[in-house]
């Protein structure tokens, strides 16, 4: 049960070999036995869980039930919820539970699923290996002794260890893809504005966006028919008739032209994550597919880019956090000044504190045309770098990650190195285009390889589907680490 | 030495409408504090404002309103700064394309037409309001107004003097109520203006330094506060020293502009894009329709009564302050003779307006219906009753006492036009009067002043005054 699909789950539930609470139950168990080790979870509830597992089977009883009816789903702690607290993974949220859910939480509710917990997060979301978190890093489960990736790593790891069917998350520059590829588990960044942003926490307004982690590309198809569509409340949200993102999990793979942009193929990257995504990109070609060597020029500029106007986004985004309404507020100070300073200075961790000062640095007089500006101007450079690419090609295929997942505290000191991890993820988001992350393999020290599939606008369907029949055909999105062995 | 002074006025205009400018939270004023802040006006985490359509049309109107360019394509921008009634920590607005570009206000002042050019007019988010008061030690925070749209309308700095800035104040005031956008309200806040003033030799082409003057929340104040503000930098200047760039704040007890924070202090407010909102884009139908939607404005009634009704200009222009005042008497006067509507217009702008500014009440709650006045301005016209009686019609029927014409009949106070019942009096008058007569006889035109009179006190000023004059002179001639 704790290695099925969710539409094996969704069998089992309808077929009543299962009820909704058994199935809590025994992820709420496996959670038990692993979250000391793991840290995937900041906040489970099992009353909580329980009780909405209930209203579930009445649900079902009443021939009420969807697929997703009675499963059990973990959030990332990003997402505002009316019956757990979200902390953001920040001291500044510790104790703060929303009035409201988020949409994404709405939606899921309505579908019936069951709040399984709210997950680990770097703080903010601000982070590549979960090690920013107030709460306290997560492990990876294939080795305890490292990084999960970031900053929905503790989503990754609770769908890699089977402490939870599928988790959702939110990616700016790689939050969903890039623990995916590191715990060897499938995650979806969709098109920009599928997803509403109402409720999720914001980190970098004009890049984030919820997506689905779970075990195979199909999971993903059900999670995304429920997560995505259109939302007044989201001015950014689309506005666009509801399709079913499992309609291409058939495809015919013959004649599929694939990209591989040499900029992602190049030198720096891990030669046994490169070995590992040239095999999948064989496999595919052994199916009718047709590789084209392509060029995304400004590929090198995307994280300077990045780094400028994501920090500055946050920077302003970050400003709400003052200690006047809610959240941390500090015990001792003089005047409003000093309740300002001293709120924020305990209240957020270093690393969102360095990306404050960036963000305001980038946007301050004098200093904005040459950072902000120009990084606006390059940023549609590397749509146009996009849009050149997919006028050559269906979907681009090439490594999510430049490494496998990396000792925990190896690149806590150099934020350089830790940014560079997320240099093949962060291109996609800059041009508001979806990707997503399945595995492929392993590397010598038993580590998860990550493949990413591009593709453009809207074009979540044929990503999901070229996925899946790799994983018809493979599975590496099956394995189990052997410290979390079932 | 000849001094000039140059003001520019910044005004906040709260626009009417249901809810707030980018939450669904209603936008009225008075609740208990924080009854009618949302999730979104309260900056709650994952929060995100959508922008109010009623208030876009708003400010497009007064795009239209004062022929400003409307930006088919203008963005919001958020202000950042840190306060504790600003929840976001930033403001949204709008920087460097506003919805509104440029457009011209047309307005009276000294007798004289004047117009301003406008640089431009923006939407934008109130703020909160801190709550000082009450708190011994403490700040209390008060989000009902947060969110509230408001139009900020700038000028050039192109206004002379106090007199002039105010009436451009009173005129913009009066067109933004007129066309529907702003309930006007000052005590409340709804029309706030900020006045950049500053002073030069006169014939001098450069501007001098600025100081800018917050919270001038009545058409007083604001005379007062740049009266002071030009003297005090006058006399700086006369005594050989120079201005400092400021914001100052008027305090309306003392007479006097004190300062807030110079320049030096100015914050960097880090304008960018707000990501949360896309560019607002406005097609050429929407201006068409909403066009084709808008009142008659002030300025073409203005002409209209001047050019074609021959109102005087001050006439028209007391009219013109009000739509409602306006529309009364364009109701009272639909295909009236000329004689009527000249005397409408000026019992409208004369006794009427006095009236209203009397008991402290708009237009729209007057007692005395439009066709009511006309039926007393036509009483009048024809000699039923003279302007002297008519005043007293006129409280009559604003005690609710009813038509003119009951009025008239039901207190008896109809003209005396009967020439032998006149010629009768008259003669009583006169047996009675031997003094006065031999007086006025001698020259003393005083003398016949004094009989008019007692016609009158005989006949309780019913009788018609022309007549009796006529009378009088005949009989006293023989």
């Amino acid at each position: 049960m704790l290695n099925s699909t969710l539409s094996e789950l969704s069998a089992a539930l309808a077929a009543k070999k299962v009820s909704s609470v058994e199935l809590t139950r025994l992820f709420l168990d496996r959670i038990k036995g692993l979250n000391g080790r793991l840290n995937a979870f900041i906040t489970v509830d099992e009353e909580h869980s329980v009780a909405q597992a209930r209203v579930a089977d009445q649900r079902r009883f009443r021939d009420q039930a969807g697929p997703l009816t009675g499963i059990p789903i973990a959030h990332k702690d990003i997402f505002c919820t009316r019956g757990l607290r979200t902390t953001c993974g920040s001291r500044m949220l510790a104790g703060y539970t929303s009035p409201y859910d988020a949409h994404v939480i709405e939606r899921f509710a309505a579908a019936g699923a069951v709040q399984l917990g709210k997950t680990n997060m770097d703080e903010f979301a601000m982070g590549s290996s979960n090690e920013t978190s107030h709460f306290g890093p997560v492990r990876n489960p294939w080795d305890t002794t490292r990084v999960p990736g970031g900053s929905s790593g503790g989503s990754a790891t609770a769908v890699a260890a089977r402490m939870a069917p599928a988790a959702t998350g939110t990616d700016t520059g790689g939050s969903i893809r890039q623990p995916a590829a590191l715990t060897g588990i499938c995650g979806l960044k969709p098109t920009y504005g599928l997803v509403s942003r109402y409720g999720m926490i914001a980190f970098a307004s004009s890049l984030d966006q919820g997506g689905p982690l779970a075990k195979s590309a199909a999971d993903l198809a059900l999670l995304m028919n429920a997560m995505a569509g259109f939302d007044a409340r989201d001015s950014t949200s689309v506005e666009r008739p509801a399709e079913d993102y499992a309609r291409e999990l058939n495809m015919n793979l013959t004649g599929l032209r694939i990209g591989l942009p040499k900029e992602f193929f190049a030198e720096g990257v891990d030669p046994e994550v490169l070995a590992r995504v040239r095999e999948a990109i064989r496999w595919f070609e052994s199916q009718g597919a047709k590789t084209v060597e392509i060029t995304l020029p400004n590929t090198g500029l995307a994280l300077p880019v990045y780094y400028v106007i994501a920090p500055a986004e946050a920077s302003s985004n970050l400003s709400r956090f003052d200690g006047v309404r809610y959240g941390h507020r500090a015990k001792d100070y003089t005047d409003l000044n000093s309740m300002y300073r001293r709120t924020r200075a305990e209240g957020f961790g270093a690393e969102v504190k360095r990306r404050i000062l960036i963000g305001t640095y980038v946007l301050s007089h004098g200093y904005y045309d040459a950072y902000y500006l120009k990084a606006q101007k390059v940023r549609r450079l590397i749509a146009r770098d996009f849009a050149d690419a997919y006028a050559r090609c269906d979907l681009i295929l090439g490594p999510t990650s430049p490494s496998t997942a990396f000792p925990l505290g190896a690149k806590s000191d150099d934020p350089v190195q830790m940014y560079l991890n997320d240099i093949f993820t962060i291109p996609a988001p800059l041009a508001g285009l979806p990707g997503l992350s399945i595995p492929c393999g392993f590397d010598s020290k038993g580590l998860p390889v990550g493949l990413q599939i591009m593709g453009n606008y809207f074009a979540e369907a044929k990503m999901l589907g070229a996925a899946h029949r790799y994983q018809q055909a493979t599975d590496w999105h099956l394995r189990v680490p052997r410290e979390t062995a079932l | 030495m000849a001094w000039e002074i140059v003001v520019g006025i910044e005004t906040h205009t709260q626009l009417l409408t249901r809810s707030k400018m980018f939450s669904g939270a209603p936008n009225a004023f008075g609740a208990a504090p924080n009854m009618q802040a949302s999730a979104v006006d309260i900056a709650l985490p994952g929060t995100l404002p959508v922008a109010n359509r009623a208030a876009i049309e708003h400010a497009i109107r007064f795009g239209l309103a004062v022929k400003g360019k409307i930006s088919p394509r203008s963005v919001f921008a958020r202000k950042n700064y840190f306060y504790p009634d600003l929840p976001k920590g930033y403001q949204i607005s709008q920087y460097e394309i506003p919805i509104v570009q440029g457009g011209t206000v047309h307005f009276f002042s000294d007798k004289a037409e004047k117009s301003i050019r406008l640089t431009r007019a923006h939407l934008e988010e109130d703020a909160g309001k801190s709550l000082h008061e009450n708190f011994k030690d403490m700040t209390g925070i008060d989000l009902n107004r947060a969110g509230t749209p408001l139009l900020e309308i700038v000028t050039e700095p192109e206004l002379r003097g106090a007199k002039e800035a105010v009436a451009y104040a009173r005129a913009l005031h009066a067109l933004v109520v007129w066309i529907g956008i702003c309930d006007g309200n000052m005590q409340e806040g709804s029309f706030r203006c900020d006045a950049n003033v500053s002073v030069r030799k006169t014939g001098d082409e450069k501007l001098g330094t600025r100081c800018e003057i917050k919270n001038l929340n009545s058409f007083r104040f604001m005379e007062q506060a740049i009266e002071y503000e030009a003297r005090r930098q006058i006399e700086i200047l006369e005594d050989g020293g120079s201005i400092q760039q400021q914001t100052r704040l008027y305090d309306p007890d003392r007479d006097e502009t004190r300062s807030m924070r110079s320049k030096e202090d100015a914050q960097d407010y880090r304008y960018f894009p707000d990501p949360d909102l896309l560019p607002l884009v406005i097609s050429e139908k929407d201006i068409d329709r909403i066009q084709s939607e808008m009142p008659e404005l002030p300025s073409s009634r203005f002409k209209r009564y001047t050019d074609q009704l021959l109102l005087a200009t001050s006439t028209a222009s007391v009219l013109t302050s009000d739509k409602g005042l306006s529309d009364y008497f364009d109701r009272a006067t639909e295909s009236a003779s000329t004689e009527i509507i000249r005397q409408t217009a000026n019992w409208i702008a004369v006794s009427t307006n006095a009236k209203l500014n009397e008991r402290g009440i708009s237009i729209q709650q007057i007692p005395v219906p439009a066709l009511q006045l006309r039926q007393l301005v036509e009483r009048i016209v024809d000699g039923t009753i003279s302007g002297k009686i008519a005043k007293e019609v006129d409280d009559a029927m604003w005690s609710g006492e009813g038509t003119p014409d009951a009025i008239i009949e039901k207190r008896g106070l109809k003209q005396i036009s009967d020439s032998g019942a006149i010629e009768e009096i008259v003669d009583e008058v006169l047996a009675a009067n031997g003094k006065q007569v031999e007086d006025y006889r001698a020259g003393k035109e005083k003398a016949f002043n004094s009989l008019v009179g007692q016609v009158m006190k005989r006949t309780q000023g019913k009788a018609n005054p022309a007549q009796v004059n006529e009378v009088l002179r005949r009989k006293l001639a023989r």
